[in-house]
């Protein structure tokens, strides 16, 4: 949230249409992107209830549970599940491409991409991952082999989306939120179909008033994970009942599908309209990472790798959070610098300025600080009318060139200097090019899309005993595979 | 009849419980929420009448479950509970007696109840003879806005040795040790009303009111089973809160002389017009959370609607656009069509800028 898209916001309200916040799309969109409507019983943990999915629009697969509270038809309905998304998931890690590196190393060419209606969505893949990945194909409650190889990839999955920039399980409100400022709240956003109704509203209707048309839950039903109360209680319940007494769990599944197309329906228009806007520069770069991790985990599993534990380690736990931290820098400068309008957010900020080049001086060569042999360092001068708020010494990047480095040498009232560090070539003076001339307008900013390095942390082995020691490794138990799900 | 009565009409008033109460202290300046819940009002059948039913509602199957995973705490005379009291509490408590007071001999008079309740608390605060104590369903009263109302009970209170804690049972899951941040922070905000209205009543009754415990017992299933498990929560932050928001409501009374003579929202007798308009009268400070937790959200949705507020867009986009009241007033002053006023002047300059630079972009 900031003025820009609060304003932005403002103006979708005076002009009855959702405004963009964004000129490119700022994810990966797969070519055949794995829709996933999962909805679970009210009340429950985890318990499913039913699942629209599937890459083909005009062909979903429904899977139901007729009685969400028998264990038996949960996991009959996970390994239903498993059919659809390993086939998806395992076909796409056959292809690979050699990626020319130090050292060359294979990858996948391409990884799965779930797209989940909402951010509950994501919460609820990350449960039946949970709830499924421990499980044994024997013993007491055995299941079907593919169930807790579907719950490691759903576990893979989850973890993956808590990484910013991850494409490989992706909240479409929040996607859509990331290119369009509503005229409703932030939160109301949360609600695909009222969100979908500011961005592209029916013909004949603006977007305040097709989304009351979307509100009411008979036409847009909640796009889950839960249903709406109503629909509990005046249709699922009698329907659960029907087979409980008949067997047949077609009034269940009439019912369930009455209210997933609708969303399904909504997360297609999704896809069409952010596949519409032209895809951002480092969006490739990202999904390669992507593509790495589910190689990795591929491999990993491959080789018989254990379910992830409950808890992380001190140690994993430490590394994890210091590599979403630099996901999530990364992200916000590469977003900044891929797009404009996103970069306007911290120019409003003062961290970030845009401007003229009004003079440089080329040729000047300076002693850097720890140096003997004199450098060339030189210095543009911009004009701005933006707000900055940075101080001489503060090191900026440029939009030109992200890996160039630059700092502020001094500021005065609306010009602003700073001075080339690198990335002039080897001369006595800069490679022509390497630094903006008179004319050219550029922007700056005080972001690091290399998303800074993960502070040095100890091996597992070595975990201090104010961390508990060394963590024994997860090993399986039968308590994990046996655990009640009721 | 008191002018609360005649706003109510005939119709019997509503009980408070935790969850307006913690609603209330959430939106401490709607006025509009404060008076319709001081008179008792029916929010919910008022809501409808206007053509605004309420947005949310309860599926018979969280009802089920909520209500079976209570029995099961509470089975066998609390057995599960006084076992995670042990372990929670570290406690070595043999055994514990237990009152339901939930009715007073068949009698569940609101006045009886509470006189029990009061009783029986005092008797164990004053007693503590070592045995420990469950207080099933206790009427507590809190004094809201200048107006005492009760509070429906859907807790328990735990006494040993003359200290007290107040038990919530709640059927969201406790998963690997976590629990969904928004429900756990819900029911630390309820809690805290509980604690904060037990307190009032010893303070009351001329006891120590620190002898109730900051630290609330939170009953929760443990993973995917049915199993329970508990936490201690410490709820000082949402109590100051509470407290420090309940000071803060605008007197009811204050809001009463502002009201037109012979006001009233009777839905017997008035038309959905005349109660809307009605209604109108009192101001409502309407922010989106309201949609989760208050039944007459979206009638002050659309009102807000009407009034091309700022209100719409959240409370984090107004505060971005400096708190200014109206949307037409943001652009007006964004497309330099209206001048500031002097306490304007910064933000105004801010938004001409966005403007200049988002319409660049954009073009």
């Amino acid at each position: 949230m900031s003025i820009m898209s609060s304003y932005a916001r403002a103006l979708a309200v005076q002009n009855g249409r959702a405004q963009p916040v964004a000129t490119v799309r700022h994810l990966h969109l797969s070519a055949t992107p794995m829709v996933f409507i999962p909805l679970k019983l009210a009340g429950e943990a985890a318990a499913p209830l039913a699942a629209l999915v599937g890459t083909d629009p005009a062909n979903p697969r429904l899977l139901v549970v007729p009685q969400p509270r028998n264990r038996d038809l949960r996991f009959a309905f996970m390994a239903e599940l498993a059919e659809v998304l390993l086939p998806y998931i395992e076909g796409l890690a056959g292809v690979t491409e050699t990626v020319e590196a130090k050292t060359p190393y294979e990858r996948c060419a391409d990884a799965p991409q779930l797209l989940v209606p909402n951010r509950g969505g994501i919460a609820f893949t990350k449960l039946l991952g949970r709830s499924t990945r421990f499980r044994r194909t024997d013993g007491p409650y055995p299941v079907h082999p593919s169930v807790p190889v579907l719950g490691q990839w759903l576990t893979f999955l989850s973890e993956r989306a808590e990484y910013a920039g991850s494409s490989a399980l992706v909240s479409m409100t929040d996607a859509l939120a990331l290119h369009w400022a509503t005229g409703q709240s932030s939160m109301e956003d949360a609600n695909l179909a009222t969100q979908l109704a500011w961005i592209a509203p029916p013909e004949g209707l603006d977007g305040p008033e097709a989304a009351l048309v979307a509100e009411d839950p008979l036409t847009s039903p909640p796009a889950g994970p839960e249903t709406h109360p109503d629909f509990d209680g005046q249709v699922l319940e009698y329907a659960i009942q029907a087979f409980e007494t008949s067997g047949s769990a077609a009034q269940v599944r009439e019912a369930l599908r009455s209210q997933l197309e609708p969303t399904w329906t909504l997360m297609w228009q999704g896809v069409r309209l952010l596949r519409e806007l032209p895809e951002a520069a480092t969006v490739e770069a990202r999904w390669a990472r992507d593509r790495d991790q589910f190689t990795r985990e591929t491999a990993r599993l491959a080789e018989g790798g254990f379910p992830r534990g409950r808890v992380d380690g001190a140690v994993s736990a430490a590394i994890r959070l210091a590599d979403l931290e630099s996901a999530l820098q990364a992200y916000e400068a590469q977003r900044a610098f891929d797009d404009p309008l996103v970069m306007i957010e911290h120019r409003v900020a003062g961290k970030a300025f845009s401007g003229e080049v009004v003079a440089v001086d080329a040729t000047r060569r300076i002693v850097p600080a720890g140096k003997t042999r004199a450098a060339p360092r030189p210095l543009v001068t911009i004009r701005t009318s933006d707000p900055v708020r940075l101080s001489p010494g503060r090191r900026l990047v440029s939009s030109r060139n992200r890996k160039q480095r630059t700092e502020i040498v001094d500021i005065t009232g609306d010009l602003v200097v700073i001075q080339v560090n690198d990335q002039m070539g080897r001369g006595a003076t800069p490679a022509p090019g390497s630094v903006p001339e008179v004319g050219d307008v550029v922007c700056y900013a005080e972001l690091d899309p290399s998303g800074g390095q993960r502070p040095r942390l100890p091996a597992g082995e070595d975990t201090p005993w104010t961390h508990g020691g060394p963590p024994e490794p997860y090993v399986p138990t039968d308590e994990d595979a046996q655990e009640a799900w009721s | 009849m008191t002018r609360l009565d005649t706003l109510r009409g005939p119709a019997e008033p509503l009980d408070h419980n935790a969850r307006t109460i913690a609603a209330l202290a959430v939106n401490p300046g709607c006025d509009r929420r404060a008076l319709l819940d001081a008179a008792g009002v029916d929010k919910q059948r008022t809501a409808t009448h206007l053509g605004f039913p309420a947005p949310f509602g309860q599926s018979p199957f969280a009802i089920t479950r909520a209500k079976s995973f209570d029995a099961l705490v509470k089975a066998n005379g609390c057995a599960h509970l006084l076992r995670l009291l042990r372990s929670t509490l570290d406690l070595s408590i043999s055994e514990a007696s237990y009152s339901d007071i939930s009715d007073v001999g068949g009698n569940d008079d609101h006045q009886v109840r509470h006189t029990r309740t009061r009783a029986l608390l005092k008797r164990a605060a004053t007693d503590g003879d070592g045995a420990g104590t469950l207080f099933d369903h206790p009427l507590l009263k809190l004094t809201v806005a200048g107006h005492e109302v009760y509070l429906e009970p859907a807790v328990i209170a735990f006494q040993i040795e003359g200290r007290f804690h107040i038990v919530e049972i709640k059927s969201f899951a406790v998963i690997d040790d976590q629990a969904d941040a928004g429900q756990v922070a819900a029911a630390a905000r309820q809690s805290a009303v509980y604690v904060h209205a037990l307190r009032a009543l010893f303070t009351a009754e001329g006891l120590d009111p620190g002898r109730i415990s900051h630290n609330v017992v939170l009953v929760c299933p443990k993973d995917f089973a049915n199993h329970p498990t508990a936490t201690l929560l410490d709820v000082r932050q949402q109590l100051a809160a509470l407290e420090r928001q309940l000071s803060r409501l605008t007197r009811i009374d204050r809001i009463l002389d502002e009201l037109p003579i012979g006001i009233t929202f009777d839905l017997e007798t008035q038309s959905p017009d005349e109660v809307g308009k009605a209604v109108a009268t009192v101001g409502a400070r309407f922010a989106p959370e309201c949609l989760a937790s208050c039944e007459m959200s979206l009638f002050c949705r659309a009102e807000a609607r009407d009034r091309e507020s700022t209100d719409v867009l959240g409370r984090a986009a107004r505060d971005e656009l400096g708190g200014i009241e109206s949307i037409p007033a943001v652009l007006g002053l964004a497309d330099d069509s209206r001048p500031p006023s002097p306490e304007q002047l910064e933000i105004a300059e801010q938004l001409r800028y966005v403007r200049r630079i988002y319409t660049e972009a954009v073009a």
